[in-house]
């Protein structure tokens, strides 16, 4: 594939960042969830 | 405090595990489409596969600013002034900031196959590039301290002053091109001709990417929304810990 | 003019009042005049120093003229409200009832005012520094722009001064929000005054397009600032 480093990077780039956020959000979340009550999770 | 770590339910819920695994699986075909079955175009040859990472994700992130406007409206003229729309502003905007700096660092890598140059100063892309700081600057608002309530009235108000600012940074610099300089950026959509696997996969990938937003979304305003309570029953902790203190003495 | 008991004071008094507070501040202080002007007049120095070319300087002259404003502008908005917040003194003004909009015009005019002295400062010193003409309709396209672009700078600077007040890291803060805001002003703001200066061969007729934004500018930051204002500093 001609331009395979710009093509793959992008690509790379979008996906790498996307997969961080979702971690570093869940990890958070885990975080967090464990002091707060679980009738205070409206979403459950 | 002698608490055992309990397991406890985070911010999944069925409905997210179900829209995270189509997005999972929606993006991968996206990815094998993208980079493997679709054919070169005729003009821009293998780096029109950037486009199907590069357009949806400009796309959501345009929706999630617009998304954080209306929350942040919505919050400003609600009586109740519900914290929720205020969470729901703040997690699209994130998530939007992400997608904004993934659409610059994508357009430009595509800007230097197709124009020879990383960067143009052409009023989509100027207009897209401030966008991006404004909200970078909401969410350093956001973060300033104070109540759950000061942040949402002020990060609200700031959501409203961008919505104001947006356009005047556009129409300025429309105004600043056109009497400056005639030459017109080689529009990267616009002179592609696609068939119907190239449509198919670029609108896989606005799906794929809706996905990834909504899943994102959902769990980053659950988990402000824990942060949020953690935080008060810290306070109040503290609060009832000096009471006794006040009460024994 | 209302003057009942839910308003006793009328909103162009406190506008004065405000206005003439941060006047008499600076007149005492003088940190615009001996701070703040010497550091915009060594910004210039160093443009030059930097760019180090006759025409080129006389080329950008306008820019680094606006340059410096933004530069200053960020300066004196901090320090205005560090005085403010320091004191106690917006906290004061928003227990006694006062309406916020009027505090927001006064202390705009207040900033508008240290501004347009500064950038006559600007102005003059690139005639000098730079060497740039100005013919007399240039002269008029110049006052215009001043006025113009003052406005909104001082409305955006207070309102978003008015947000960072009392912040931690308001410092840094505050070129982070204000600077995409005014990049309007920066833009329209050097353009009117590079055809003023007949810049690269530019027409004084060429400028008066750019005063047209940097009225609209200047009118939706006037009004959603003094909408904004109060919510912005209410604690």
């Amino acid at each position: 594939m001609k331009d395979a480093g710009f093509i793959l990077g992008s690509y790379f780039v979008t996906l790498g960042a996307i997969l961080v956020f979702a971690f570093v959000t869940l990890r958070r979340a885990k975080e967090s969830s464990q002091s707060v009550d679980e009738k205070d999770k409206t979403w459950l | 405090m002698s608490q055992v770590l309990q397991r406890t339910s985070a911010t999944g819920t069925r409905a997210t595990k179900v829209i995270g695994a189509l997005a999972i699986l929606v993006m991968v075909w996206v990815v094998v489409s993208g980079l493997i079955l679709t054919p070169q175009d005729v003009v821009q040859g293998e780096s029109v596969r950037i486009m199907y990472v590069h357009v949806p994700s400009a796309w959501i992130a345009y929706l999630a600013f617009i998304f954080t406007a209306v929350a942040s409206a919505s919050w400003l003229i609600s009586k109740k002034h519900s914290m929720g729309f205020d969470r729901f502003a703040g997690a699209s905007a994130e998530v939007g900031v992400m997608f904004m700096a993934i659409t610059l660092i994508t357009g430009s890598l595509w800007g230097r196959l197709t124009w020879g140059e990383f960067w143009q100063w052409d009023p989509r892309l100027t207009t897209t590039a401030f966008l991006f700081v404004t909200y970078v600057g909401y969410l350093a608002v956001r973060r300033l301290e104070g109540s759950a309530e000061q942040r949402a009235r002020r990060s609200a108000v700031v959501a409203m002053l961008a919505v104001l600012e947006i356009p005047l940074v556009h129409f300025s610099v429309v105004l600043w091109r056109s009497l400056h300089q005639g030459a017109t950026v080689l529009n990267p959509n616009g002179d592609v001709k696609m068939d119907d696997l190239m449509l198919f996969t670029l609108f896989s990938g606005v799906v794929a990417f809706t996905l990834v937003f909504v899943w994102l979304v959902l769990h980053r305003q659950r988990t402000m929304l824990l942060v949020d309570i953690a935080n008060r029953q810290g306070l109040d902790a503290a609060i009832a810990a000096r009471k006794t203190e006040g009460s024994v003495r | 003019m209302k003057s009942d008991s839910s308003m006793p004071v009328s909103k162009g008094k406190v506008v004065t009042a405000v206005f003439l507070k941060d006047v008499q501040i600076e007149l005492r202080s003088r940190v615009v005049t001996n701070q703040v002007l010497p550091f915009a007049g060594l910004v210039m120095v160093m443009f030059a120093f930097a760019l180090d070319n006759d025409d080129v300087l006389q080329r950008v002259a306008g820019g680094l003229v606006w340059l410096a404003t933004l530069f200053s502008l960020l300066i004196i908005v901090q320090r205005s409200f560090a005085i403010d917040t320091a004191d106690g003194a917006l906290d004061s003004l928003r227990v006694a009832g006062i309406e916020l909009s009027a505090v927001f015009f006064g202390k705009a005019i207040a900033l508008a005012a240290k501004l347009v002295a500064l950038e006559i400062v600007l102005i003059f010193s690139a005639l000098v520094l730079y060497r740039v003409d100005v013919n007399a309709t240039g002269v008029v396209l110049l006052v215009t722009c001043v006025f113009c672009a003052t406005s909104g700078l001082a409305f955006v600077g207070t309102l978003y001064g008015g947000l960072t007040a009392g912040a931690k890291g308001r410092e840094t803060l505050l070129p982070l929000l204000l600077l995409p805001v005014v990049a309007p002003v920066l833009i329209a703001a050097t353009r009117a005054t590079e055809a003023a200066f007949g810049s690269g061969g530019a027409q004084t007729s060429e400028g008066w397009a750019w005063i047209g934004l940097l009225a609209v500018f200047a009118a939706v930051f006037g009004v959603g600032g003094s909408l904004a204002f109060g919510s912005l500093i209410d604690e």
